[in-house]
């Protein structure tokens, strides 16, 4: 046995060159630290959001400010709308993890199936937090904006703050408007990844790594999601 | 090396057919929809009733939420199915978030007491 093949036999463990260590495609391991950085961007969002209602003695109450479906009912129905835009999202998870479950079967046309109803949800949700976002302007609260004094009456179970109120309506506007940018692009790249499969591209390539890339992305923004439920309509 | 890369790269989508079944997704995704209803009877029933204190709801919703995420990381994203170090890489991180929680709603609860008369 020569000194080379004598060191090829030593170089076994994952770490010790050669292979990926986490036996995890490179595209995929960058797809999981962007969402990382991710995170801490919305996590920082969340906090500075936490730190104010803590530094309150009293917050507009959720139950109070989201009330309505649009078109349906004006008052009197506290989280039914964001009920239903929570289950949209969930649901175009799953859409797109049947996606992702077609592509390691290799059958185009059930991704191609599954990707239009990813798209689709992505879609929907957006109308619906447009819905939102148009309601809680018309109640008069924007970034730098809250209704008048008696108006706010109505949002508040406890003494009325303008202060706390105001930063509420900037902090609404300003999480959700970056989750909302994020399905939006999500949206975006589901249209490129279906475009592709369409094409044959990931036929000719021999795998569907891309679609569980974005797959990756999209539970990511569901994921987001969940947090952004719990803390401005439950908590 | 590029030749080295398609290797390696079609020794993994071959490794990963075992990806999550039809079944196992949809029990995810029932699990989910169940949490969320729990918090939906929380909210509309049990808190407006009174029966628990608005701390334990909030709580409660906490860690539903938390139970939500681990479903939708370790099956949708199929962190569960990777090798330990990709998930102490990705996971340690969250160290520094639960610090920075920490430390933020401690500053907070200080506005709160000492800024009274500014709220």
């Amino acid at each position: 046995m020569d000194s080379l093949s004598q060191l090829d036999q030593v170089k076994t463990t994952p770490w010790s060159g050669g292979r990926s260590p986490w036996s995890i495609e490179y595209g995929k391991l960058m797809m999981w630290f962007f969402l990382l950085s991710d995170a801490f961007t919305f996590s920082s969002l969340l906090v500075y959001y936490g730190a104010q209602r803590f530094s309150k003695t009293t917050w507009p109450n959720p139950d109070l400010v989201f009330q309505s479906i649009p078109g349906i009912k004006d008052s009197g129905a506290p989280l039914v709308f964001v009920g239903i835009m929570t289950f949209i999202l969930i649901m175009s998870s799953v859409t797109m993890v049947l996606a992702v479950e077609a592509g390691h079967r290799r059958a185009k046309s059930q991704v191609v199936g599954w990707m239009i109803a990813t798209i689709i949800g992505g879609f929907m949700f957006l109308g619906c937090q447009a819905l939102e976002w148009t309601h809680l302007h018309h109640e008069g609260f924007w970034w730098g904006s809250i209704p008048d004094a008696e108006k706010l009456q109505e949002f508040f179970t406890g003494p009325v703050s303008n202060v706390a109120a105001q930063q509420f309506a900037n902090l609404f506007f300003t999480i959700t408007g970056f989750h909302g940018f994020h399905v939006f692009s999500g949206v975006i790249i589901n249209i490129i990844i279906l475009c592709m499969t369409i094409n044959g591209t990931f036929e000719k390539r021999g795998h569907y790594l891309m679609v569980e890339k974005v797959g990756l992305y999209w539970h990511f923004v569901d994921l987001v999601w969940v947090f952004v439920f719990t803390f401005f309509y439950l908590v | 090396m590029s030749e080295q890369h398609i290797h390696t790269t079609e020794e993994h989508a071959h490794d990963e057919h075992a990806g999550l079944s039809k079944s196992k997704i949809w029990q995810v995704f029932f699990i989910l929809l169940g949490i969320t209803v729990v918090e939906f009877i929380i909210a509309l029933v049990i808190l407006p009733k009174g029966l628990v204190p608005r701390t334990a709801g909030n709580i409660a919703y906490i860690l539903l939420t938390l139970l939500k995420a681990y479903y939708i990381v370790a099956f949708f994203m199929h962190l569960k199915f990777e090798k330990t170090g990709l998930k102490l890489s990705l996971g340690l991180a969250f160290i520094f978030i639960i610090y920075f929680i920490t430390l933020m709603l401690i500053e907070g609860g200080y506005l709160h007491v000492h800024m009274t008369l500014h709220s």
